[in-house]
């Protein structure tokens, strides 16, 4: 009996793991091993060609645009974002009372992007509030209007509804690493005569340190949902300075370019498990 | 001094996040007339647009228009009701259970296996794209809502956030536990699920938020309009009907913002557990 139940033990993550497991092998893992086949074969007859697919997909002018776009996103909006999410954390840790303050930053989490569009047209169209503001800020001559979402600021845009949505999550995540730097050592410091700056620059972050690496895993994962903001404002082909990887992937299986877009899922795909692999080495090695 | 202007950063900051909902709230009770003055400069692009807070002549026209005489609004957002609830509940179904195998359970390839979750987690939609729809469509799923709802369900990223919850359990209550010959199924039960609930609301949370506002599943594996959910739906409404549009987005609104400010709590709670290190 008693053995039994050992043995039932030793197999139960089984059970529990199984359903998750055979819906992951499922939707996700067996299905991308065909598009990996499919990736060296042609779209229409599935003749084998070898790496044609891939030549076609580093030599197009548009995947490498996106490329480098969706690049350029993640270097500058992953810093921004956690650097400006961990100076609210801490403008916000100084206060006694500052749980308005969390809902006001959180709330945009629960705006549908759909719902955003209209506001986001209102404010960076070229009659829009930014060009009102500027304008009566002396900084826009009259007469000049820029319409944000037609240029290259479309960018900037982008990094705005990026880091407007995101902001509230990274906040709460660093005032959760912020609460748990134990006081009696900053305490301490201060006693012994350790500046403000002093004690946060020495004591506080190389505390937070562990926060780091889910902050910027789910910074990382959040960046690519701006596609969202990004195809309701400005369509499927939206100014070039905004066309996403994800953009291009979305036209080609519009245009049923299935071929391009199965080399091109197995190079992003490989490009971000390396990623992950590399983070998580670096987060090991804390331990 | 010090204290002031930090208030003062802050409640601008704050002020900026919340003021798009103010917008849309606002507009949705003025009147076309009002309206078309206001938002004008945007089509001519000459000028500026002008806004009031408050309508000059408030009129419930627009949700009215919406909920008495557009029944295709009904469908749409019953569409959207559904794909989010049901995409929530299949990820519960799924991910719990599999949070806790990994957390508590120590069996072959589980690091392997937990980073393949992680990586899966973070691939964004249009890298498996492909391989869904190959899947749906062999599967007779495409153009059905179960084409959006299964692929979701089987999403990791809950699983990395509740994972953390179970792991915080001690080993030593778990053991305990089975000494005095709780099974592992009641353990899960009646250990596991309590103590690890702020971090499966806080998935349940996230998961409607994330799941009201889907984009690119329906947008890929549903042709047909009448199984569109809102957030397709809205951007399709043309500006020169704003006051319709605004109606709209503030309905739109209303679930996720409900379900927000009951659930902050775990949310925050939730979200907070799960960026810890143990």
């Amino acid at each position: 009996m008693l053995r039994r139940r050992r043995g039932a033990g030793k197999r139960a993550w089984l059970c529990f793991l199984a359903p998750s497991l055979l819906g992951v092998l499922v939707f996700v893992c067996l299905p991308f091993l065909d598009v990996v086949r499919r990736s060296f074969t042609t779209a229409v007859t599935g003749r084998w060609t070898g790496f044609s697919n891939y030549r076609a997909v580093f030599e197009n002018e548009a995947f490498r645009l996106a490329v480098w776009n969706t690049f350029r996103f993640t270097a500058v909006c992953l810093p921004l974002l956690v650097g400006l999410g961990l100076f609210v954390a801490v403008q916000l840790s100084r206060l006694s009372n500052n749980q308005r303050f969390k809902t006001m930053f959180l709330f945009p989490m629960a705006v549908p992007a759909a719902a955003i569009v209209l506001v986001w047209k209102m404010v960076f169209s070229s009659g829009g509030f930014l060009n009102l503001f500027l304008n009566r800020m002396g900084i826009l001559a009259d007469g000049v209007q820029p319409d944000y979402m037609a240029s290259g600021a479309a960018f900037w845009v982008l990094v705005f509804s990026y880091v407007w949505k995101n902001l509230g999550y990274t906040v709460v995540l660093w005032l959760a690493g912020l609460s748990a730097v134990p006081d009696s050592i900053l305490e301490a410091a201060r006693v012994d005569g350790a500046s403000q700056w002093k004690c946060f620059w020495r004591i506080t972050l190389p505390n937070l340190k562990g926060s780091l690496y889910t902050i910027t895993v789910l910074s990382f994962l959040n960046s690519f949902k701006v596609f969202r903001e990004a195809y309701l404002v400005a369509g499927s082909y939206p100014d070039k300075s905004m066309y996403l990887l994800q953009h291009l992937f979305n036209n080609w299986f519009v245009n049923l370019d299935l071929d391009k877009m199965a080399a091109a899922a197995v190079c992003v795909g490989m490009v971000l498990f390396m990623a992950i692999l590399l983070l998580q080495r670096l987060w090991d090695r804390e331990d | 001094m010090r204290r002031f202007m930090r208030y003062l950063i802050l409640a601008a900051l704050g002020i900026l996040f919340i003021a798009p909902v103010f917008l849309l709230v606002s507009g949705s009770f003025m009147s076309r007339w009002e309206l078309g003055e206001y938002l004008g400069p945007l089509e001519s692009g000459e000028g500026f647009l002008r806004w009031a807070w408050f309508p000059m002549y408030p009129t419930f026209s627009h949700y009215a228009r919406l909920l008495f005489e557009t029944p295709q609004f009904f469908t749409v957002f019953w569409n959207s009701m559904k794909i989010a609830v049901c995409s929530v509940g299949g990820q519960l179904l799924l991910a719990v259970p599999a949070a806790w195998a990994f957390a508590v359970y120590r069996f072959p390839f589980r690091r392997l296996l937990f980073t393949l979750y992680v990586a899966l987690m973070l691939l964004p939609f249009q890298v498996t794209m492909l391989s869904s729809y190959l899947v749906l469509n062999q599967l007779n799923l495409v153009n059905t809502h179960w084409a959006v709802i299964l692929p979701t369900a089987c999403s990791t990223y809950p699983v990395f956030l509740i994972y953390r919850g179970f792991s915080s359990i001690p080993g030593a209550l778990l053991q305990a536990a089975r000494i005095d010959g709780a099974g592992e199924w009641r353990i899960f039960w009646k250990i596991g699920l309590p103590l690890a609930s702020n971090g499966i609301l806080s998935a349940v949370v996230l998961g409607f938020l994330e799941y009201w506002s889907l984009i690119e599943q329906p947008l890929a594996f549903l042709e047909e309009q009448s199984l569109w959910p809102l957030s397709l739906y809205l951007p399709e409404i043309s500006l020169s009907q704003a006051g319709y549009s605004f109606a709209a987005s503030v309905i739109t609104l209303i679930p996720p913002a409900f379900v927000f400010l009951i659930g902050q709590d775990y949310l925050e709670k939730g979200i907070a557990a799960s960026g810890l290190k143990e």
